[in-house]
């Protein structure tokens, strides 16, 4: 069970704990069914590394995530970070949870059966974070740091209780739904559950555990409190349900109960203070605004990246990307994060996807998020699929089945015709590589108002893939593992460098077009990946993403436990920062097991995907060719310190 | 031997100790609540790590003062053996049943990173099959692990043997870079004056599969199963 969701406008506001309580919501949604958590997942985005705000932003929400997470005992183990001005004044924090739960015991967010008591449970509730989905759903201008008390604050440990609590009063058997108090608290919660049974709802409101006197019933209603959760126990057993919250020392108060009328009547002392249809709550209204491409974006496809002089040292652009925060290690992040606790990480963070055991069978699971705001600002439609297609790419990579996907879907205001436009575009991509690769797309979240002092960030849906591999045996990783492996490229040669990383990092461009994604052919490629690692042929795999073949070879070099270089050679083109920088989509950089090569030969000639030999393991450096000539030829310690070090020389 | 962990809100490594003990050692094991005194059945209590109480006033404080703590010293002098791992050595110290305290990390950062380990002492129940001098791997995941002791303190523990692990290079060499904490004397973990209680910051259940990336916290476990003898006691030093 996974889901992403966001957090980014309280996390502007106050970082640490706007971050924690993002953390805190997705381990909720999770738990909430049934499934424990055993895996957090964080996609970050910040504006310009060397503006002041961003390393407060940084060292903030990295604090915050770390803080909720270790304490709570949720290993932390991917994600993101990258950079782009657009966000500095908007970050975007989107945290994805995995969790497992038995087919057979996931538990729903339901109010079933007339009568069943309804149960408040776990934290109190106070004033904090009253508005705070508003907030949220607002655009921010310069005085948004006063918004301060809309903030939640977290409690990772209560959280923690109210897992244990959770999952023993769903063994009993005598809890018939369950939701947790999110966005606008006990209002959304005793709505949205009756709603979905058809039912109703009675609420007395004195009897709701509180931390602050003489609150409103207003303010009961709609506090954002955190681990707080409703629950609807089976009539006659509520003894069960109240020892096991007293056993983990949390309050389960019965606050009313389920009724036969569509309606949430809510009291207090006795006194009928709100009497609503449940669906005029729960049901969202259907808008239809106008939708318009960006007037700019013609200008920006024209733009040739070619029309720029290509680098006067090789040498130096290739460690100058590898060291950009966006691409370097980011062990400074993930060294505060506890990665291991359940004892199931088999891939810790630093590959392409992380992976993760399930105990008492041979299976694992692997899972990966990404997202691309330049490519989906010059092309929203392609962008979106792109990052649905590279998530599954990551998760392919570590030798896994891509089984589904989660969205999280970050813009600015939808009420301007040419941001929804491109919400749409990036939708209809998503979904389109979605059918194409057989993915279905089971849950997420949409981030609108995205936006301060009329400053939207660049369009950017995050999409989390989370695959199956039957034999964890067969779990792969990105790096280089030894001397003499032959290095093979799989999918098309086509390439650009519009949209790349390379343009943006060395001459702060982003214009041109993108390389075209042939969805089909994607397909074809992950399929024979796949198919080449569950044959045993492969000792690493790597997607080539930002900054190209360059940085996919140079990060397949270092990012292992001992560097190893490689010498290759790839084809002739109109021009080596091309070949060497630009991005395309379905590429991954293969090594092949020693004395391998017949068989994966075979295989790659049986699957029919574009795919060609370019070089072989080995040595103290990196050096590459293109149509012959050297380009490119560094130490591999002097790539690992430009990867290793790049992002705290630029952050911190 | 028969293994308790115990369980107080808020810990984590509980289900990771459990599963070492029960599934990769095949050794009886069970789950201890806070709130039990009653230890006669274990040979050996394992606090594991977590934030107990939330870590609320100091790291520790609260679980040192739980009635299952307060149990300790009885169980101890009846001949059982005490394993604290991260929080549990926190609480160890807290309850006084180790000296010296663990402190907010030099580097003011949650650190979770692999680390080695020099074996300074092998002559306790927990680390018997480890030959002296060692370098053992097994990573580390706290906030607040720099271990701190008065200068006096310092000394008794040397004169009295009770330093058992130090932070390390790859070759054994205590060195202030392998120190990931800050850590008086690159101190990872001690026993009392017994050999009997033993504290470390790491996590040897981490490192007790290869899949985990490492099987030298099992020497600890071998270590300690070596150690039992046949009226069911554990051998002291």
């Amino acid at each position: 069970m996974f889901k992403i969701e966001s957090h980014n406008h309280p996390s502007f506001i106050e970082p640490f704990q706007g971050a924690a309580t993002g953390v805190g919501g997705i381990l909720r949604d999770i738990f909430t069914m049934g499934a424990r958590p055993i895996a957090i997942l964080d996609s970050l985005r910040f504006g310009d590394p060397d503006d002041q705000k961003t390393k407060h932003l940084v060292n903030g929400v990295v604090a915050g995530i770390s803080w909720y997470g270790n304490c709570f005992g949720c290993p932390t183990i991917g994600g993101e970070i990258a950079f782009d001005p657009s966000y500095a004044r908007n970050p975007l924090v989107n945290v994805m949870c995995l969790g497992l739960v038995r087919r057979d015991r996931v538990v729903r967010a339901r109010a079933e059966g007339v009568g069943n008591p309804v149960f408040y449970v776990g934290n109190k509730t106070g004033r904090d974070g009253i508005h705070g989905a508003s907030m949220a759903s607002a655009t921010f201008d310069e005085g948004a740091e006063e918004r301060r008390p809309t903030v939640q604050v977290g409690d990772p440990f209560t959280e923690k209780l109210l897992l244990e609590a959770c999952l023993e009063a769903m063994e009993t058997g005598a809890v018939v739904g369950i939701q947790d108090m999110g966005a606008a608290g006990l209002a959304c919660c005793t709505s949205e559950m009756p709603a979905r049974s058809g039912t109703g709802m009675d609420v007395e409101l004195s009897r709701v555990p509180q931390r602050e006197t003489e609150m409103t019933p207003y303010e009961i209603l709609l506090s954002e409190s955190q681990e707080r959760m409703l629950l609807v126990a089976e009539r006659g057993r509520e003894e069960e349900v109240r020892r096991v919250f007293a056993k983990w020392e949390l309050a389960a108060v019965e606050i009313g109960r389920v009724t036969a009328e569509p309606e949430l009547c809510v009291r207090m002392h006795g006194e009928v203070v709100a009497r609503v249809p449940v669906d005029a709550l729960a049901a969202a209204p259907v808008y239809t605004k106008p939708t318009e491409p960006p007037a700019e974006l013609a200008e920006l496809a024209r733009f040739d990246p070619l029309s720029l002089p290509p680098p006067a040292d090789y040498a130096v652009a290739l460690s100058a990307l590898l060291g950009s925060p966006t691409i370097a290690s980011k062990e400074w992040a993930y060294r505060q994060y506890d990665q291991q606790v359940g004892l199931n990480t088999l891939v810790l963070p630093g590959s392409d996807a992380a992976v993760l055991r399930i105990k008492g069978t041979p299976r694992a699971v692997a899972v990966a998020t990404d997202g691309n705001g330049r490519q989906v600002a010059l092309d929203p439609r392609a962008g979106g699929a792109l990052a649905l297609c590279e998530a599954a790419r990551n998760v392919t990579c570590a030798g896994a089945r891509p089984l589904g996907a989660t969205d999280c879907l970050n813009f600015g205001s939808p009420e301007r015709p040419e941001i929804l436009w491109q919400f749409a575009e990036a939708v209809e991509g998503i979904a389109e590589a979605c059918r194409a690769l057989d993915i279905p797309v089971v849950g997420g979240n949409v981030s609108f108002y995205n936006e301060t002092s009329g400053q939207a960030i660049l369009p950017t849906p995050v999409v989390g893939v989370a695959g199956l591999l039957e034999d964890a045996e067969l779990r792969t990783t990105q790096w280089f593992k030894a001397d003499g492996q032959r290095i093979a490229l799989l999918g098309p040669e086509t390439v650009s460098l519009g949209g790349s990383e390379y343009l943006w990092t060395l001459h702060r461009r982003r214009a041109g077009r993108l390389a075209p994604l042939d969805l089909e052919l994607e397909r074809r490629v992950q399929t024979a990946c796949r198919a080449a690692i569950e044959a045993g042929l492969v000792a690493s795999a790597h997607d080539c993403a930002e900054g190209g073949i360059g940085v996919a070879l140079a990060e397949a070099a270092v990012t292992g436990p001992q560097p190893i270089g490689a010498e290759v050679s790839l084809p002739p083109s109109v021009r080596p920062d091309l070949s060497l920088f630009g991005e395309g989509p379905s590429r991954i950089v293969v090594t092949v097991s020693t004395g391998r090569e017949r068989q994966f030969e075979a295989l790659m000639a049986e699957s029919a995907i574009p795919w060609t030999w370019i070089g072989t393991v080995g040595g103290a450096r990196l050096s590459v060719q293109v149509g012959g000539q050297p380009i490119v030829s560094l130490s591999v310690a002097r790539l690992h310190d430009a990867w290793r070090n790049g992002f705290e020389r630029s952050l911190v | 031997m028969r293994f308790g962990v115990v369980v107080f809100p808020g810990t984590w490594s509980d289900c990771d100790f459990h599963y070492v003990i029960g599934e990769v050692l095949q050794q009886p094991v069970k789950y201890v609540w806070h709130r039990d005194r009653n230890l006669a059945e274990f040979d050996c209590i394992v606090l594991p790590g977590g934030f107990s109480y939330g870590d609320y006033l100091r790291a520790g404080a609260i679980a040192g003062r739980s009635p299952v703590v307060e149990a300790l010293p009885e169980f101890v002098a009846r001949g059982g053996v005490v394993l604290g791992s991260c929080n549990g050595f926190q609480i160890l110290c807290e309850a006084g049943l180790l000296p010296g305290a663990l402190m907010r990390n030099e580097c003011l950062q949650y650190r979770c990173q692999s680390t080695h380990l020099l074996v300074e002492n092998t002559d306790t129940a927990f680390t018997r099959g480890i030959r002296p001098g060692q370098v053992l791997r097994m990573p580390i995941s706290h906030g607040e692990g720099k271990y701190h002791a008065e200068p006096h303190v310092l000394a008794t523990l040397k004169k009295q043997n009770q330093i058992v692990l130090r932070y390390c290079t790859e070759d054994g060499g205590v060195t202030r870079a392998a120190n990931p904490n800050g850590s008086v004397e690159n101190i990872a973990g001690i026993v009392n004056d017994e050999g009997t209680v033993f504290g470390l910051m790491p996590h040897p259940e981490r490192a007790a599969e290869t899949a985990m990336g490492g099987t030298d916290g099992l020497m600890i476990f071998h270590s300690l199963l070596g150690s039992l003898v046949e009226d069911g006691s554990v051998l002291k030093r």
